[in-house]
């Protein structure tokens, strides 16, 4: 691993951020991660957070046109309410906060805790739940569906719509709307290896991947022989359809867990496509990176959310991220 | 009788028993979670000790009420939030007395555990902390030994369970065979209290 000790990992990393993006106010203390122009006046704030690991998301989704600030956790651990309270009160033009929350315990409880908080100051705060991942299917029996690839839709079309001004019910309901219009499916070709253990979370043998992995080493629902990268799209972009059924477009987003090439990435960006096209599903706007990732993972994630007219426009207003950057 | 002395001595024991047993906790959590549920407790009560060092409080109740509010804002994840609401709440329910009985506490600690089990909508046999530590309290007024082994008979009964809430849930039928990281730092809570107390006391409430 590139690291000094695994203490320092998730403070090492905001010290970089904050010498290669002056334009963000990086707190390496406090964890925040936030647009140097905040509290942009009129302008309802979109704050998120999450466990360390995933980059670029969340801080490397904050700036115009996105995240208004980020809160970075310990790797894989929700950050704390005095986090959220802070970036709640720095971003609040008096117009409100919307909360992005990924559906992961941790992440729900502390951030219903910075809520109650943030209210107390006088902040009105509105939360979202991402929950996107169709793996997760027995939800009365689970901690509900898990926030994945959907996270990045969310934050990109609802934070173009807090840049026009829009109101905080609104930016919250478009947030919304573009949650339960989404779903992901994720797979591991290998397994991940967090600082602090130092050693794979779960044994996973060369020539054999996991279907229906989440995004902190979680193992997957299945375990299968290595397959070809057309089979993993059907198998990918099949789970998803059947549970989505989109009626029209969709954006795409072909998301890479972080040790996967992007040479690799694009070659199943391919057969997704091919595979949506057989399907009979109209692509509207497709993404290929490694935006939600997992550390040192190999693997892949596909991410397809139905758009209206409104959601492509403010998919592609401009917007100026570490991570996302075009249009300006 | 348990006074304020008492409640620090609980905190640094289970600071100290978090801290050896991190690496287990770590490996539990790894086998059905996300390999951090060691590394993120021994964070959070180090810190505490810390502040419990620094700004000594004056009453039982403040102890814990203190050391829960500086779970909440170091640890993070599920378990700073839980953790912290089952020693505040604790705290808060042992009022301000300078020293309270092992029954006191074991009713406090009753109302700590059902801010937990609301908190996170747990129930007993969902495979968390709860299945440690709901037995604990039966058994608290009898004395700590019994409460200690009753959290680790609770905390291994997870074993064949299947999840049903948290990170561990998504496993689904494989997450049977293996012990909750929670039930098992939980058992090591309460586990503490046996060496909280003075030497020659006893151990019993």
């Amino acid at each position: 691993m590139l690291i000094n000790v695994p203490e320092t990992v998730v403070a090492d990393g905001l010290r970089g951020m904050a010498a290669a993006h002056p334009e963000l106010v990086v707190d390496t203390e406090k964890r925040l991660v936030v647009r140097r122009d905040a509290p942009v006046a009129g302008k309802v704030g979109l704050v998120s957070g999450g466990g360390s690991g995933h980059e670029p998301l969340h801080a490397g989704f904050v700036g115009p046109g996105m995240l208004s600030a980020a809160c970075p956790g310990e790797i894989f651990t929700s950050p704390v309410p005095d986090q959220m309270v802070r970036a709640a009160a720095a971003v609040d033009s008096g117009a409100g906060v919307l909360f992005v929350v990924k559906n992961y315990t941790g992440d729900v409880l502390n951030f219903d805790m910075a809520a109650e908080l943030a209210e107390d100051e006088g902040i009105q705060v509105a939360r979202v739940l991402v929950d996107d991942d169709v793996a997760v299917a027995d939800s009365t029996f689970t901690a509900g569906r898990r926030g994945t690839g959907a996270t990045l839709f969310v934050e990109k079309i609802a934070g173009a719509l807090a840049d026009e001004g829009a109101p905080l019910e609104r930016v919250e309901s478009l947030a919304r709307r573009v949650n339960e219009s989404s779903r992901s499916f994720g797979v591991a070709l290998s397994s991940v290896t967090t600082p602090a253990k130092g050693t794979p979370t779960f044994d996973l043998p060369s020539g054999e991947l996991e279907l229906g992995i989440g995004i902190h080493g979680e193992p997957g629902r299945e375990r299968r022989p290595m397959m070809t990268s057309g089979e993993i799209a059907d198998a990918a972009v099949h789970a998803v359809l059947e549970d989505l059924r989109p009626s029209g477009p969709v954006l795409v987003l072909v998301n890479g867990m972080g040790a996967t090439p992007l040479l690799e990435l694009y070659g199943f960006n391919a057969e997704v496509q091919r595979v949506l096209s057989e399907r009979g599903v109209s692509v509207a706007r497709t993404l290929v990176g490694n935006y939600v990732t997992s550390l040192d993972m190999a693997g892949c994630s596909v991410t397809l959310c139905q758009v209206d007219e409104e959601m492509v426009r403010l998919w592609d207003a401009p917007v100026q991220t570490p991570a996302l950057r075009w249009g300006r | 009788m348990l006074d304020t002395d008492f409640f620090r001595r609980w905190m640094a024991a289970t600071a100290a028993v978090v801290a050896r047993e991190a690496d287990r906790l770590t490996e539990l959590d790894a086998a059905i979670g996300d390999a951090d549920h060691g590394s993120n407790m021994r964070r959070g009560f180090a810190a505490v000790n810390d502040v419990l060092e620094k700004e000594p409080p004056a009453t039982p109740g403040a102890v814990l009420t203190l050391a829960g509010r500086h779970l909440i804002s170091t640890v993070g994840g599920a378990s700073g939030p839980l953790y912290g609401t089952l020693l505040r709440r604790t705290g808060k329910a042992l009022g301000d007395a300078p020293e309270v009985t092992g029954e006191q506490l074991a009713e406090a600690l009753g109302a700590g555990v059902s801010a937990v089990a609301q908190l996170g909508g747990a129930q007993a046999g969902d495979k968390t902390m709860l299945d440690a530590l709901l037995p604990a309290v039966e058994v608290l007024g009898n004395s700590f030994e019994e409460a200690r082994d009753a959290a680790l008979a609770g905390a291994l009964a997870t074993v064949p369970l299947r999840a049903r809430k948290g990170r561990a849930s998504y496993l689904g039928e494989r997450s049977i065979g293996h012990q909750d990281p929670g039930a098992a730092s939980a058992a090591l809570l309460v586990g503490a209290l046996t060496e909280a107390t003075e030497p020659g006391a006893g151990g019993s409430a």
